[in-house]
């Protein structure tokens, strides 16, 4: 096999791990907001299953959630596992993982905010949701963003666990050929992309913090 | 009509009582400060007034109507939502540290309250906004961020920003106790032109000499208690020892 159809096969995975890493933020960073309100709140109850439900997503490997999430359905309700759901549970288990440590950054960065901050939008007529989203939330997206930064990025490399549910994503195929052919270059062609790909949503996070950069 | 009144207003932080039973009142027009040790309850006093913090025991009026109380079996009234917006419309507090929103600049600090609180046109409210930064000697800072203006520059900014929504009285909590001497006199004389335009004002101060020239009336507080108060030439010739040990001190 010729070194451009292993890197024509590559790229057909590494459309799929885009996928996955694309619709993982997308739901992850909502959720995650969501995650972080109730680790917060006032309810004692929502606040310790929220608790519990970080712990476990930060206390168990990755690859783990992704069979639990999968074989899950079968074995509790006897599901039949179909090409579709695979993917489905990919997502799930990437964004409810994702979400957890998502979570957490955003309650550092929360908590983080003066008080002064909130007291002056109540005096100046603020509404609490108003407050939160023109006030508080855009400056808390500039204290976050390093460390959202590092998540992403290790975001690309995770999405290479997907293999552990044979889904043709790039690290799959890059295994699939390097067997097939007892090579070890589609591995390196594989941690060329992975490279490339970091090293692109790298500057445009830096692109995103230097815009964010006219206050202080 | 006075624009503001608080009785028997009690405030306690855990066992620690720093309000006791304070009653002060504030009539249209004019300035009231408040003078006193660090720790006297004073900032407290008015973070109460501007609901801050919840009182204890006692009762707040504003324009003549009872807008928070605790009842005799210690339960506490507050506005509700709707009303609590119109209640808190008729004050505007300047805090100690400005508290300016970084990520808005100086103009859309003033006037995003005014549009989106407020519901006021925004082109007027932009002409308005500028007439007050104007008036603050801020005219060319419209456009710059709060990180590049200095102590005094920012607070004259957070003064324009509290006086933009029409409050009928004004709180300022220290607002120069941050400031080095040279940035404290333009903040003042900002702060003594607003007193020739007749809003009322309750400024806790550590400026003696400001505040006896400023002030209708003085009240000088000690440990959750006021201790002294009246005319700001009353006060500031009481024979009360522990007042002018505090105002002895300052001199020196």
């Amino acid at each position: 096999m010729s070194f451009q159809v292993i890197m024509g096969q590559l790229a057909g995975g590494l459309v799929k791990s885009i996928e996955i890493f694309a619709l993982t933020l997308i739901f992850s960073l909502p959720l995650g907001l969501l995650v972080s309100f109730g680790r917060m709140g006032k309810n004692r109850v929502i606040r310790s299953l929220v608790w519990f439900y970080i712990s476990v997503m930060r206390g168990t490997p990755l690859m783990l959630q992704l069979l639990a999430v999968y074989f899950g359905p079968y074995y509790i309700w006897g599901m039949k596992l179909g090409r579709a759901w695979r993917f489905m549970a990919i997502i799930i288990a990437f964004s409810v993982n994702y979400a957890a440590y998502f979570a957490e950054i955003y309650r550092s960065g929360i908590e983080s905010m003066p008080p002064g901050q909130y007291e002056a939008a109540r005096i100046l007529g603020y509404s609490k949701t108003s407050t939160f989203f023109r006030i508080i939330f855009p400056q808390v997206v500039k204290r976050i963003l390093p460390s959202v930064t590092n998540e992403v990025i290790t975001l690309v490399k995770d999405t290479s666990l997907a293999f552990s549910l044979a889904y043709a994503e790039m690290f799959t195929i890059a295994k699939q050929i390097a067997a097939k052919e007892t090579s070890f270059m589609p591995f390196l062609a594989a941690a060329l992309f992975y490279y490339v790909f970091n090293a692109i949503v790298a500057f445009l996070m830096e692109r995103i913090e230097s815009a964010l950069n006219y206050y202080t | 009509m006075a624009i503001l009144e608080m009785n028997h207003i009690k405030k306690s932080f855990d066992s620690l009582e720093v309000i006791q039973d304070i009653s002060l009142k504030v009539e249209q027009g004019e300035v009231l400060s408040i003078i006193g040790p660090s720790g006297s309850g004073k900032s407290t006093l008015l973070r109460c007034a501007t609901f801050l913090e919840t009182i204890d025991a006692g009762e707040i009026r504003y324009l003549d109507e009872r807008v928070a109380w605790v009842e005799p079996d210690g339960t506490r009234q507050y506005p509700k939502k709707d009303q609590l917006r119109k209640v808190c419309s008729c004050f505007g507090l300047v805090f100690q540290s400005f508290n300016l929103f970084p990520h808005y600049s100086v103009l859309k600090n003033i006037v995003d309250p005014m549009v989106h609180n407020q519901k006021r046109n925004k082109t007027e409210a932009v002409n308005e906004a500028m007439e007050l930064l104007g008036r603050m000697g801020l005219k060319d800072k419209a456009d710059a961020y709060p990180c590049q203006l200095s102590g005094g520059q920012s607070q004259r900014v957070a003064i324009a920003r509290a006086l933009a929504l029409n409050p009928k009285i004004l709180f300022f909590d220290e607002p120069t106790s941050a400031l080095d001497p040279e940035l404290t006199g333009e903040v003042l004389k900002v702060i003594r032109s607003l007193a020739d335009l007749h809003i009322a004002m309750v400024i806790v101060t550590h400026e003696m000499s400001f505040a006896k020239e400023i002030s209708d009336h003085i009240i000088f507080m000690d440990k959750g208690v006021v201790e002294v108060e009246g005319s700001a030439q009353d006060v500031f010739e009481a024979d009360h020892e522990r007042m002018q040990a505090f105002l002895g001190k300052l001199a020196h």
